[in-house]
């Protein structure tokens, strides 16, 4: 079945069977490998991507389900070689380890900006409880968010 | 993990759903959200040989003011649920508790409908609704019906909601000035309650219904009558468990379910009075 979708501000199409899950279609058909998969079960959110601007597990969602939609991935976060004020702020911050879950944390936490521009260090904590980092590094990347809303950090 | 091959039918209203669901029978599973369908699918717990995407009904995502109710279309999202002006003013354990439902990003793609329609016991819109006294509207081919929510649960993921009929609305009573408590129970951040209790008191007139507490989202019979018949919480909470049967699982056994339930029912109907 036909896809079509825009991906960081880019058409893209490709033909899928319709059991292929977004993350997929985003890693092997696009070649977008930014975008980890971690547990494969909804809950660590390290697959975590933007539909229309708002953070979704894209293991939990088939490719199908996004035709026509808006998709953001880290790969769209920086532009111009300019890191967005979230990775900036992650980098500052020293808001990842390894870096597995980081591309899911950044997804995560632009989206809860963008619904809540001014979070209480209690609302990242809440805001990000669907991401697992398993380098237990919360504490800068909570620190990271504070910081690139402006907040105190 | 990849779901078995389906058949993928996109449908732009519920006419057009009924009507595949009628073509395609037993083989066939709505999808709203898929966010309990597609884990499933992928465990290979369910492998419908056709899916019928509810998803993109737009006419079917709305939150309306029905004079002494408050309409909810099968297929508004969680998120929006919980940050709805009308349901904070005139029903607000309902958005409180599609604030407790997953993640935000969970809350993002699942739906209301789903929520209720796939009728998890582990789930926590189904016990506000049961607690709320609220109903559903199924459609199906001979048209529309209204379902109390008393009558919806009818087995281990079984509602009353036929085969070949989907809910597209759920009704809630406005109850803005109504007491209300919602306990959910668990054990890290994002988890499905271990056990939960959703607790309305208005004028003396009290609704409690659990969750995880036996194979359906349950009214609290037991709790209800105790306190209709002017127990008090202490007295009233103590019987949380009659006639319940927990599920054994990670997370509790039936007697530590039994008791969180006492426990959590005081909590809520003293809350719910304050
Ligand atoms: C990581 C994770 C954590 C979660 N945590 C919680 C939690 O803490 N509490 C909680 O309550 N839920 C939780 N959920 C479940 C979530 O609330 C789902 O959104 C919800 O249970 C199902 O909604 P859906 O729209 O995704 O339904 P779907 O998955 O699309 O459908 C579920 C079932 O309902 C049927 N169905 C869907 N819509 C209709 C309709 N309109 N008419 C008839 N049948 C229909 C489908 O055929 C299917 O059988 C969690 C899910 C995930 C992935
Ligand atoms: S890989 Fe999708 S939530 Fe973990
Ligand atoms: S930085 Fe290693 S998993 Fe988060």
């Amino acid at each position: 079945m036909q896809v079509e979708v825009t991906v960081n501000g880019q058409a893209k199409s490709a033909d899928v069977e319709p059991r292929t899950l977004l993350v997929h279609f985003l890693r092997d058909e696009l070649g977008l490998t930014g975008t980890n998969v971690g547990c494969d079960t909804s809950s660590c959110g390290a697959c975590t991507v933007h539909i229309g601007g708002e953070s979704v597990k894209s293991c939990t969602v088939l490719a199908v389900q996004a035709r026509g939609e808006d998709i953001t991935t880290i790969e769209g976060m920086a532009s111009d070689g300019v890191l967005h004020p979230m990775q900036q702020a992650f980098m500052e911050c020293h808001g990842l380890q390894c870096g597995y879950c980081t591309p899911g944390m950044v997804m995560a936490a632009t989206s809860l900006l963008s619904e809540n521009p001014s979070p209480t260090e209690a609302d990242v904590r809440e805001g990000l409880e669907g991401n697992l980092c398993r380098c237990t590094g919360y504490h800068n990347i909570v620190k990271a968010v504070l910081q690139a809303s402006g907040g105190q950090s | 993990m990849i779901p078995a091959a389906f058949d993928y039918v996109e449908v732009d209203s519920a006419e057009a759903a009924i009507a595949a669901l009628g073509q395609h029978g037993d083989e066939a599973k709505l999808m709203a959200g898929g966010h309990s369908l597609l884990p499933l699918m992928k465990f290979r717990l369910a492998s419908p040989s056709v899916v019928i995407d509810i998803g993109r009904i737009a006419d079917l995502s709305y939150i309306n003011d029905a004079g002494d109710h408050v309409a909810i279309g099968a297929l508004t999202k969680h998120r929006a649920v919980e940050t709805n002006e009308l349901l904070k003013s005139q029903v607000p354990m309902l958005a409180h508790v599609a604030s407790q439902v997953g993640d935000p990003s969970v809350r993002h793609r699942g739906t209301i409908g789903g929520s209720i329609a796939h009728g998890d016991p582990a789930s926590d819109l189904p016990a506000a609704l049961l607690a709320l006294g609220g109903s559903v509207v199924a459609k199906g081919p001979n048209g529309d019906r209204v379902i109390p929510a008393a009558d919806l649960f009818t087995g281990f993921l079984e509602t009353a909601v036929a085969s070949d009929e989907m809910l597209t609305e759920i009704r809630v009573p406005k109850a803005a000035g109504a007491g209300w408590s919602y306990q959910k129970f668990n054990r890290r951040a994002q988890d499905w309650a271990s056990v939960g209790v959703a607790a309305v008191r208005n004028n003396g007139a009290s609704g409690v219904a659990l969750v995880n507490m036996g194979p359906t989202p349950v009214v609290a019979t037991a709790v209800q009558d105790a306190l209709a018949s002017g127990a008090d919480v202490e007295a009233a909470a103590a019987l949380a468990a009659d006639g319940m049967s927990p599920p054994d699982d990670l997370n509790g056994d039936p007697a530590y379910r039994a008791h969180l339930a006492q426990v959590l029912v005081k909590r809520a109907l003293t809350e719910a009075a304050a």
